[in-house]
Formats: structure tokens, sequence, C-alpha cells
């Protein structure tokens, strides 16, 4: 076979992984498809990663003409298994409730493996006429976008693991040092590209050190971009930084030149836009308003929205109380939050359900779009635990049927339950989609404390007369719930 | 610029497109895997790390291919494993006690996913 021949079959298969990975992600439509769709994806990752390892074997390719050496061989093979044994050791032992910062983390290592491609054939090529002015901008744009997702991917997960304060951080002169930084990278750029165009005569030394301090800069600037977030837009920031990392593997791609690498890039830049404008979207907020900070930084909105409730009393239910009032009911709606996520108590969640299924009472789920701590995460935590899909409703469909519902248990959610975003201008989450909780004939809030939610914001559907406040851990609470309706 | 250059640019465009339409159709509630899915696909840029580590010629190009060789392989084998953790566990209803189940559950899963709305 020809060198020409083999790489058609090489780039043919290139092409067979980019579909593999459309396909897959068009079958995560449904649960019922997901998971094929992601083996799918899987499938065509194997197929590109060792095509292109066969390839590179062979002395036609144009890589590395003859073939490449043992040094490439053993560092492929040594990074594969070390990162792979590393990413597979995360993978498998992680906890449900942590995966929103295991996906973080997973995204930081992507977004600097792409910095790193495009710098690696950058030192390669500098200095050579193979350096044309838009390889120079695909090279400063991959690695000043992969530095931002490593950095801030980085910080962001830390928030969510508790390493690095949750709440937002800012120091004096912050926005200062973000906007230089985008500066540096902005002149970092247009100097580079007019060293390569050669209008400008640089030694490739210098050319080297300005990319090391536009990457500099890109790392300092992904620090200061997720500092002053609050934690609860976190999600949102993943997301976003995931759709980053996509754009800076396509950038690598335009840089070594190489097809599924732009393709796949480019496709997960376009999913990781749209699922942060829908996660944006159901917390009523602009994503360039959650960038800038603001609402997470509580100080000021939260005062505004704490005025409201002072003055109204608490009742507090006590577990048998409670207990009756669910077995006896018709029609019991759960609204589950990261308390409940926190506390690991979605199976008891689900034996309490599945007990009172037993009695004849009707459950439901009700799942705010950004219940838990990303999009999706709540359905993950009860899929964990065995809770039959069908049960868990989304917001628009169980809304209305919270006026037929006896009774609603909420269990760790809080600022998705709150009715000042329907009925308080004044509130900083106003306008925010919620739970109509407050619409169902009595209200059930387990709760540890009356502290308020991730949003610093009082809950006026604690003070509702409806309102039964029951102070529990998720887990004990649900455990001791259970106990105490089989006993009815 | 380069012929090749405008047809990379032109697939990069279309891939876009392609993303946002395939993106868009997807349910909240697996937005998640979703999200973690889509995370693994970017872990193909360790395809640009044995690339670039089969170019490298001194010391400074290998170190710098080995760390990306070393970030994608976590990125991509952590990514689809976690995802497909995630997946395993949206089921009907415990086909783990019911085996037998599971084929008919998958079948009226289909089923139901098309009427979601109800």
């Amino acid at each position: 076979m020809s060198d020409q021949w083999i790489y058609t079959i090489v780039f043919l298969c290139w092409l067979a992984a980019a579909a593999a990975f459309v396909l897959g992600l068009h079958l995560m439509n449904s649960p019922a498809t997901a998971r094929r769709g992601n083996q799918l994806s899987a499938a065509g990752m194997t197929l590109a990663v060792v095509v292109t390892f066969l390839w590179l074997l062979t002395p036609g390719n144009f890589v590395r003409p003859g073939g490449m050496g043992v040094t490439a061989i053993a560092i492929i093979l040594i990074g594969f298994v070390l990162g792979g044994g590393f990413g597979l050791y995360l993978a498998r032992s992680v906890a449900m409730t942590a995966m929103p910062q295991l996906v973080s983390l997973f995204n930081a290592v992507g977004g600097g493996a792409a910095a790193l491609v495009a710098i690696d054939d950058y030192v390669r090529i500098v200095g050579t006429p193979d350096l044309s002015p838009s390889t120079a901008i695909f090279v400063v744009l991959g690695a000043v976008i992969g530095s931002v997702t490593f950095s801030g991917s980085l910080i962001a997960g830390g928030k969510l693991q508790g390493i690095v304060p949750g709440k937002p951080i800012t120091f004096p002169g912050s926005r200062l040092v973000t906007a230089l930084t985008a500066i540096i990278a902005v002149a970092g750029l247009i100097v580079l590209v007019l060293a390569a165009a050669g209008t400008i005569a640089l030694s490739t030394e210098i050319q080297l050190a300005i990319l090391g301090l536009v990457v500099l800069s890109g790392l300092v600037f992904g620090i200061t971009l997720v500092l002053p977030i609050g934690g609860a837009d976190m999600p949102v920031v993943i997301s976003l930084l995931n759709s980053f990392t996509g754009t800076a593997a396509a950038m690598a791609g335009f840089v070594i030149n190489n097809p599924v690498l732009i393709i796949s890039g480019a496709l997960v830049g376009a999913s990781g836009a749209i699922l942060t404008k829908l996660m944006a979207d159901a917390m009523n907020r602009s994503i360039v308003n959650i960038m800038v900070g603001g609402f997470g930084t509580g100080d000021a909105a939260a005062g505004a929205g704490a005025g409201g409730v002072e003055g109204g009393s608490i009742r507090e239910v006590s577990l048998d109380d409670a207990a009756i009032q669910l077995a006896y009911a018709q029609k019991v709606i759960i609204v589950p939050g990261y308390g409940l996520a926190v506390a690991q108590a979605q199976h008891a969640c689900r034996e309490l359900a599945d007990l009172l299924e037993q009695r004849g009472v009707e459950v439901s789920y009700a799942i705010h779009p950004v219940a838990g701590r990303m999009p999706g995460h709540m359905n993950v935590l009860l899929a964990e635990a065995n809770v039959p899909y069908p049960q868990l409703k989304e917001m628009d469909e169980i809304n209305p049927e919270f006026e037929r519902a006896d009774v609603a248990l909420v269990v760790g959610a809080n600022d998705v339950t709150n009715p000042a975003a329907r009925s308080n201008p004044s509130s900083p989450i106003y306008g925010m989609p919620i739970l109509d909780v407050d619409h169902s004939r009595s209200i059930i809030v387990m709760k540890r404390s009356m502290r308020p939610g991730y949003a610093g914001i009082d809950n006026e559907l604690y003070t509702n007369p409806k309102t039964g406040m029951l102070f529990a851990d998720a887990k004990d609470g649900l455990t001791q719930l259970v106990a105490a309706v089989k006993q009815l | 610029m380069s012929t090749e250059l405008l047809n990379a640019l032109a697939i990069f465009l279309l891939a876009i497109l392609v993303g946002f339409e395939v993106i868009s159709k997807v349910p909240a509630t697996l937005h998640t895997p979703l999200m973690s899915g889509a995370n693994s696909i970017h872990g193909i840029v360790m395809v640009g790390a044995m690339l670039i580590a089969a170019a490298a010629d001194n010391w400074f190009s290998y170190l710098l291919a080995f760390i990306a060789m070393f970030f994608g392989a976590a990125n991509v084998v952590g990514g689809y494993v976690v995802t497909d953790r995630m997946l395993q566990m949206f089921r009907r209803r415990e086909p783990a006690k019911a085996p037998a189940e599971t084929a008919s559950a998958a079948a009226g899963a289909g089923a139901s996913g098309a009427g979601e709305g109800k």
C-alpha cells in the first residue's frame, strides 16, 4: 500500500470517529439510548487513538517520516497508562455528589492538553518557514483559551470541593489584573502574528518568551475570572469552561491541521455553549451577568431579600405528625435539593417513597432544572438510588400538579422553592422559574437549620402558615420518617 | 490563506452548527451526563498529543508532549468511564432484582421517552 493510501484510510477513520461523536451525542437525547450513545462515542475515540498510533509507527507517515522513534513511543504509552489510570481511578471512586468537581477536573486537564499541543507545535516550527501568520493566530488562541480553562476549571472545581472558599473572592485591583491579562494576551497575539508574517523581526527566543507571557496571562485570567464568582453559579461556569476547552481543542486542531480535532472541538464548543445558556436560563440569569459576578456576592442583594421575611414566624412539625400527614395523603410530591445529596439521603428518600406507594399514595418527584449542583444532577443522584425515572417530573410538568398535592415534602431544597422569585421584584432571584411548592395543601420542609440557601437569601416559604418545618439532617430525618410511617 | 485552511474553517463552521442542533434536543434530565460526555469528547486532543510526540525532536518538546498525553488520557478514560457510570443508573425499575425484565424495560423506556410530555 502506498503512503497516500494509508493516510486516506487513517483520515477516513478520523471521520468515522467524528461521526461517532455526533451520533453518540444524538443518542444521549433519551435515557433509554443514552448509555449506548456514550459507548458509541467511546468506540469512536478508541478507533481514532489506535489508528493514529499505528499510523505514526508506519515509515510513510508525514508527521515523522521513517516512523516515530522509541522515545515518542515510550512517551505516548507511558503517558497514556499513567494518565488513563489516574482518570480511571478517579472516575471509579468518586461519589456521585462530587460529580461536578470531577467533570471540572477532567475539563481542566483537557484544556491543559489543548494548550500544550498548540505550544509544543509552536516551539517546533517557530523560526522556520512552516510558521505562517494564520498558524500563529491559532497557536495563541489555543494556548490562551486552553490555559484559561485549565486554571479556571481548577478553581471552579476547588470551590465545589471546598478547597477554595465558595464565597466570591475579590481583592483590591482584581478587575485591573483581569483587564491587564486580557490586554497582554491580545497584544501578544498581534506581536506574534506580525513576527510570523515577517513584518517585525524578532528572534526565536523572544517569540517563545512572548508566548510564555501570553500563557501566563491566560492562567492568571482564568483564576481572576472564576474567583469573584459565587459557588452557586459554579455549574454555569464549568459548563462555559467546558465549551472553551472544546474551542481550544479545535484551535489546536487548526495548528496541527487535524480534522478530527477541529470537528470534535467545534462540536463540544457548540454543545457547551448551548448547555451553558440552558443553565443560565433556568436560573434566570444572563451568562454575562454571572461572569461579571454579583448575585453570588450576596451582600446588598441578600439584605434586600431578608427584609421581606423578618417578622414572620415559623411553625415546627414533629416527626410523627409529618409521618401521619404523608401516610394518609393521596398525593405527595417530593422536592429534593442539594441538601439531600450531600447527606447521601437519596436511598432513604426512595425507601420512604416506596413505602408510601405501598400504602396507595401517589408519589412523584419535582426536579428543578438546577437542583443539585448541575442541571440534571439530581436526576443522576436519584437514578443512583434506583428511582424509576418516569417518577421524576420536570418543573413545567409538575408545577400545575402542586395544587392537587396534599403534601409537598421539601428535602434540602431552598432557593428553587422561594416564592419571592414570583412575587418580590426586589429579590435578587426575582423572575427565576421556581417550583410552586406553596400551591400545595400543606408543606413539610426538612432542613437542618434556618440557614439561608446557596444564594444567601431568606425563603418566605418557611413562614407560610401551611408550612411545617422539620429540623433534621436529610438522611436521619428521612430514615426516622420511614420508621414512623412503618409503625402507623 | 491556503485552500487547506479555508477548507478547515468550513469544516469548523459546519461542526459548530451540528453541535447546536444535536445538543438543543437533549432533555434536562440528561444534562449532567451530557456535559460529562461532551467533556470526554474534547479528550480527542490526545490524538494531537500523539502527533506532537511523534514530531518532537528535543527534550522540551518531549516533556510538553508527555504532559499533554497524560492530561489527554485522563480526560478521555476518566470522562467516558464516569459518564457510563452515571448512565447505567438510569433504569426504569431495579433490573438487578429482576434481570428478565431488563429487556422489556428498555423497550418500554423507548416508548415512554417518546411520550414524555404527558
